[in-house]
């Protein structure tokens, strides 16, 4: 391994001093970094452990009846919160589709939002990747690429962004709190990762230094929760990626939808939020022609970026499926298997 | 190696015999405690650490390392390259008997496949040694790789598998498939499968003088000892391997494999003990794998359902530079009555590592094909998948016409049937869900595993204090030799299992034949069977010709040992303890020798093979086309069962792996670069525990006179037949769509 400073920061002013210079990189979890460095794929000439920080790992309900999770609060902490999987059932039911029980306890909150793509030819350093070494090329391409994005790619990088977590994030309009050099800022999470187009080197919207310190969750995120829910498919029952996944949240009154959330994930190279297509669903009954409509919408402008096309029609079942069990209400209990189409399978066994 | 304390759980009562008794693991107790040393564990003091730096590329040549950096790099000690090594007394390209396959040890420049070692970097630390194989910096002079199925032109290999011949056949089969009523003709394929083995390969190689000791995980120790001594030209008897326990072959850690030579060179070079463990990616090439197939099925009919032909050809790769040919369309050989049979097999060469023996090699890639082209012919037939194996059932070997030793197959159908509920199964494909809606379909398969023995040797003892020994330099893959052995060696020397010395997992002990073939248990269970008679017999030689002994006069085959003591057969109240006989006769110990082997005979007279039947429920969602295995019974016949509870396991571990080769397993490789793109844990994908499902495993009652004095026909490779097949077949009865391109994906179930 490439050897590197190891900075323990006291404070996040330190740390983001510490990570403000060239080569130097974050340390949370680890759970991604380290594996990208064992491979070669990252090799940063300085690791600022973030894990001693204070205050970082709370999740705090706000008077305005908003919430803010800290960036170090772990996925399994966040997860099993009961109050918060009682609030945003959605985000709950993705962190436990993620990853493994192993991973999920030591994963943290910034980290997901800030894992890398799962695309093999990042990975493999002897292959071409636009992402990796900027203006190298892209071996995906033309390559073994049945996964990749068919949303939202460019000529130059058709990677897509693994996490399930920011997925309903995403739909719930969550804010993303970054400490930087000139201070504080926040964002949308929406407008955190950023499309390849001809840079795919950016995954994000950060600057060097730039810090995540938490994640918030506005007033009306819990609005959703009598009607939330996640659908992840994947090719084993636990521990993979999504081919596809979707998130769905409605606000259902009368009969009618009041307000619909839709966000996609596995498709591109961000989550992907389907704005157009909730549309669809405003004040309208919850049906099923009224959904296929959605999932048309929500993939107009999909395209195949290899040997994918079976991704844009899978994509387009899923969201009918996540509105479908979405309109039915969200379960009373967390399904043995989170976000899995077995999740109601009796005698599941737990992911 | 430290003293290792085999232990058996107190709570364990037996009545009577060993054999039989479903003891728990006897190293159960040190692994959960972490004190079962692996090679790994092993730091001899001053060790240094190799790291092997592999190609990038899949064929050409490396045309500069830039050792300069590496070396600058501290920690570093040196750096192994073509031009930098010792000398082996042989020439590894050499084939210096049929079980010797061509390694990469840096004999050359030139790259034959991705992940070939190019060089070795041998440093203090692990972390020095990894840096500075990556500071080698390698350039290539690359040529165009061959990939896949199609690579280059076909032909038709000498052998296949080891020394099958490449084509058989019996009766007419296009005489067959002309008259037949129904036809199949479908193509099936198989992917290329890596070993995924918990432990890597690793080896600690310490030389003194000439001297050469190892630790390193080998099914094969005899052979791996064969191997280093030739390639170093040094006496087999200064070189020490101690392989107490492997984390898993499966086949990969069966022959001296290339990064393992890699570790002992380093040792050489430098002159101190070197650890070389293989990172995960480093799997995927130097040390064997399962070659992709395309098979090709045509199957004729009756009216009734009778089969006329079976045509069953293989298309399989090798590499560029040896032969190993996955023998695939073999596993037609024996389990369906046809009249007329060919089989037939031809190649391509690709740039990978040489495919070689993973888990049934052959019968798991043909089962799959075979399997799912009756499941075929019965759906056109519009006959039950078990009633037309049924209808074919063999009497005799269909490709040979011989007896089979014992063959309990049908039982295994009725048992695993009515255990599984198949006679409520559907004919239609689709008919079925549950109560959320989801597909559910049934599928089913044969197992089939021919029952084979190697050569083994054992060494037993009976001591002056009543306690036995027993030694023999068997392999424990975790598949239990530790135990499943030692209950034989009990019952071989009339002793409780507490009360015997159970040697083995080291290179001095004798030769206990290789673990592979699921023959291990007949094996060196047969050496020691026989090596326990044989000290028996001659303490009762002690005890018989003694007139101070009240078995004196009884003859060898006038007494029975039992307990500790030998008695007399016609009166059980005359009898002594071992500890008596040898007192009176003021000898330590007695010992003596025995050994294992196959009977020619019988073998020229009989078709002998392990079977069984595997029923698999899956459930598939009808719109979005996950899969996912929710049942799964086998029922096998495999002889005697010397331990039932380690038997169950070895039957789970290969229906899993049979579920994982129909829905999971795949190396997925770049057709451009000849990489392997999924080299990792995290997307090569084996079933993880939420994927499998409640397993019920039936060891059906087989008693085989032929197959060795004990009738034990091995366990270890026949759970992924059938298995694989029969989860297959389940997905075509849920969905009505028939995928004959294996793993099965979500895409070919979007219907």
């Amino acid at each position: 391994m490439k050897p590197f400073d190891y900075v323990r920061p006291a404070t996040v002013a330190e740390a983001v001093a510490a990570a403000a210079q060239p080569g130097a990189s974050y340390l949370a979890a680890g759970t991604n970094l380290l594996d990208l460095m064992k491979g070669g794929v990252s090799r940063p000439d300085r690791l600022v452990d973030l894990t001693h920080l204070e205050g970082l790992d709370a999740i705090d309900r706000l008077a305005d009846g908003g919430l803010r999770i800290g960036a170090l609060v772990s996925n399994a902490d966040l997860a099993h919160d009961a109050a918060f999987a009682k609030s945003y059932p959605a985000v709950a039911e993705a962190l436990l589709s993620g990853a493994s029980a192993q991973l999920r306890n030591a994963a943290t909150v910034g980290g997901n939002l800030l894992q890398r793509t799962r695309c093999a030819y990042f990975y493999d350093t002897a292959s071409r990747c636009n992402k990796r070494e900027a203006g190298s090329g892209c071996d995906a391409r033309g390559g073994e690429n049945r996964t990749q994005a068919v949303l939202g790619w460019s000529a130059n990088c058709i990677a897509t962004h693994p996490s399930d977590f920011c997925v309903p994030l995403v739909a719930l309009d969550a804010i993303v709190e970054i400490e930087g050099k000139n201070g504080r800022r926040e964002i949308a999470l929406d407008e955190l990762h950023r499309l390849p187009g001809d840079t795919p080197e950016r995954d994000s919207a950060l600057e060097p230094g730039d810090l995540i310190v938490a994640v918030r969750l506005p007033p009306a995120a819990r609005g959703f929760a009598a009607h939330a829910r996640y659908l992840k498919v994947r090719e084993r029952t636990s521990y993979a990626f999504a081919v596809v996944s979707a998130a769905a949240a409605l606000r259902i009154e009368n009969g009618k939808i009041y307000e619909a959330r839709l966000a996609l994930g596995g498709v591109a190279a961000k989550p992907w939020r389907a704005r157009a297509a909730e549309d669809v669903l405003r004040g309208v009954a919850p049906t099923a022609d009224a959904f296929q409509e959605v999932a048309w919408r929500a993939l107009t402008d999909a395209k195949p970026s290899g040997d994918n096309a079976f991704k844009i029609e899978l994509a387009r079942r899923i969201v009918v499926r996540a509105l479908t069990l979405a309109a039915a209400g969200t379960p009373a209990r967390m399904p043995a298997l989170p976000a899995s189409p077995f999740a109601s399978t009796s005698g599941a066994i737990h992911a | 190696m430290p003293e290792l304390n085999l232990t058996s759980a107190p709570a364990h009562l037996r009545h009577g015999s060993n054999i039989g008794q479903p003891l728990t693991r006897r190293d159960g107790i040190l692994k959960v405690k972490g004190q079962a040393t692996y090679a790994a564990d092993n730091h001899p003091p001053g060790m240094l650490f190799a790291v092997m730096a592999v190609s990038s590329i899949a064929r050409g040549r490396v045309t500069s390392l830039d050792v300069t950096a590496a070396k600058r790099h501290p920690g570093v000690v040196d750096v192994m390259t073509p031009d930098h090594k010792p000398r082996l007394a042989i020439d590894p390209e050499i084939k210096t008997n049929p079980f010797v396959f061509r390694m990469e040890v840096l004999q050359s420049n030139e790259v034959r496949y991705a992940n070939q070692p190019i060089a070795v970097v041998i440093a203090e630390t692990l972390e020095a040694a990894t840096e500075g194989a990556v500071l080698l910096a390698p350039r290539y002079e690359t040529l165009p790789a061959l990939v896949g199925l199609d690579a280059g032109e076909s032909f038709v290999p000498p052998v296949v598998g080891v020394g099958n011949p490449t084509e058989n056949h019996r009766g007419d089969v296009e005489a067959g498939l002309a008259s037949a009523e129904k036809q199949i003709d479908a193509i099936y394929e198989t992917p290329p499968q890596y070993h995924n083995a918990m432990e890597p390969h690793a080896i600690v190689a310490a030389w003194d003088g000439d001297s050469l000791s190892i630790d390193m995980p080998t099914q094969g120790l005899m052979l791996s000892l064969g191997r280093i001594a030739e390639l170093f030209g040094i006496a087999p008897d200064k070189i020490h391997i101690r392989s107490p326990f492997l984390g898993g072959g499966f086949g990969s850690k069966g022959l001296m494999a290339g990064p393992q030579v890699l570790g002992v060179m380093a040792a050489k070079l430098i002159g101190k003990p070197v650890k070389l463990v293989l990172r995960r990616e480093q799997m995927y090439g130097p040390v064997g794998h399962r070659a992709p197939t395309r098979q090709r099925l045509r199957i004729g009919t009756d009216g009734e359902g009778r089969l006329t032909a079976l045509d069953h050809h293989a298309r399989t790769v090798s590499s560029t530079f040896d032969d190993f040919y996955e023998p695939a369309a073999d596993a037609s050989h024996t389990l369906y009555a046809a009249p007329a049979i060919r089989t037939s097999h031809d190649a391509v060469r690709v740039n990978t590592g040489t495919p070689l023996f993973m888990r049934a090699p052959g019968e798991a890639t043909g089962s799959i094909a075979l399997e799912s082209a009756i499941d075929e012919m019965a759906w056109a037939c519009g006959i039950d998948p078990l009633a037309l194996r049924l209808k074919n059932y063999a009497e005799v070997e269909p490709i040979t016409g011989k007896p089979f030793s014992s063959k309990a197959l049908r039982a295994c159908y009725e048992q695993g049937a009515a255990r599984f509920g198949w006679s409520k199964r559907s004919l239609q494909p689709r008919q079925m869900r549950d109560d959320s809606g989801l597909l559910v379909g049934w599928g089913m398969g044969t197992a089939t595993f021919p029952a084979l023995m190697f050569q083994a040797e054992a060494r037993a003892a009976i001591r002056r204090d009543g306690s036995g020994a027993m030694e023999i330099g068997a392999h424990d893959m975790g598949q239990g030799a530790w135990t499943a052995l030692a209950q034989i060696a009990a019952d071989a020397v009339g002793l409780d299992i507490d009360r015997v010395e159970f040697k083995a997992g080291t290179s001095d002990l004798p030769d206990a034949g290789i673990a592979g073939g699921s023959a291990h248990t007949a094996t060196a269970g047969a050496a020691i069977h026989s090596a326990g008679a044989a000290v028996v017999a001659k303490l009762a030689d002690l005890a018989t010709r003694d007139e101070r002994s009240p078995l004196f006069g009884a003859g060898n085959a006038g007494v029975i040992a039992r307990d500790g003591r030998l008695i007399r057969r016609d009166d059980e109240s005359r009898g002594e303890s071992y500890a008596e006989i040898l007192a009176r006769a003021g000898v330590a110990e007695v010992e003596a020798r025995g050994t294992g082997a196959p009977n020619p005979a019988a073998m020229e007279e009989y078709a002998m093979h392990a079977h069984g039947a595997v029923f698999a429920e899956v459930k598939v969602d009808p719109e979005l086309g996950q899969i996912r295995v929710t049942r799964m019974v086998g029922a096998f016949a495999a002889g005697r069962i010397v331990n039932p509870h380690l038997v169950k396991s070895q039957l789970f571990g290969g229906m899993i792996w049979g579920m994982s080769f129909a829905l999971h397993e795949e190396a997925i490789t770049d057709r451009r670069s000849g990489r392997i793109m999924n080299a990792n844990l995290g997307e090569y994908h084996i079933p993880v525990n939420a994927d499998v499902p409640p397993l019920d495993v039936i060891t059906v009652e087989e008693h085989d006179t032929h197959v060795n004095a004990l009738g034990i026909k091995g366990v270890g490779e026949i759970g992924i037949t059938g298995s694989a097949g029969a989860v297959a077949n389940a997905v075509w009865h849920a969905t009505g769509v028939r995928v004959r391109r294996f793993p099965i994906k979500i895409e070919e179930l979007l219907t």
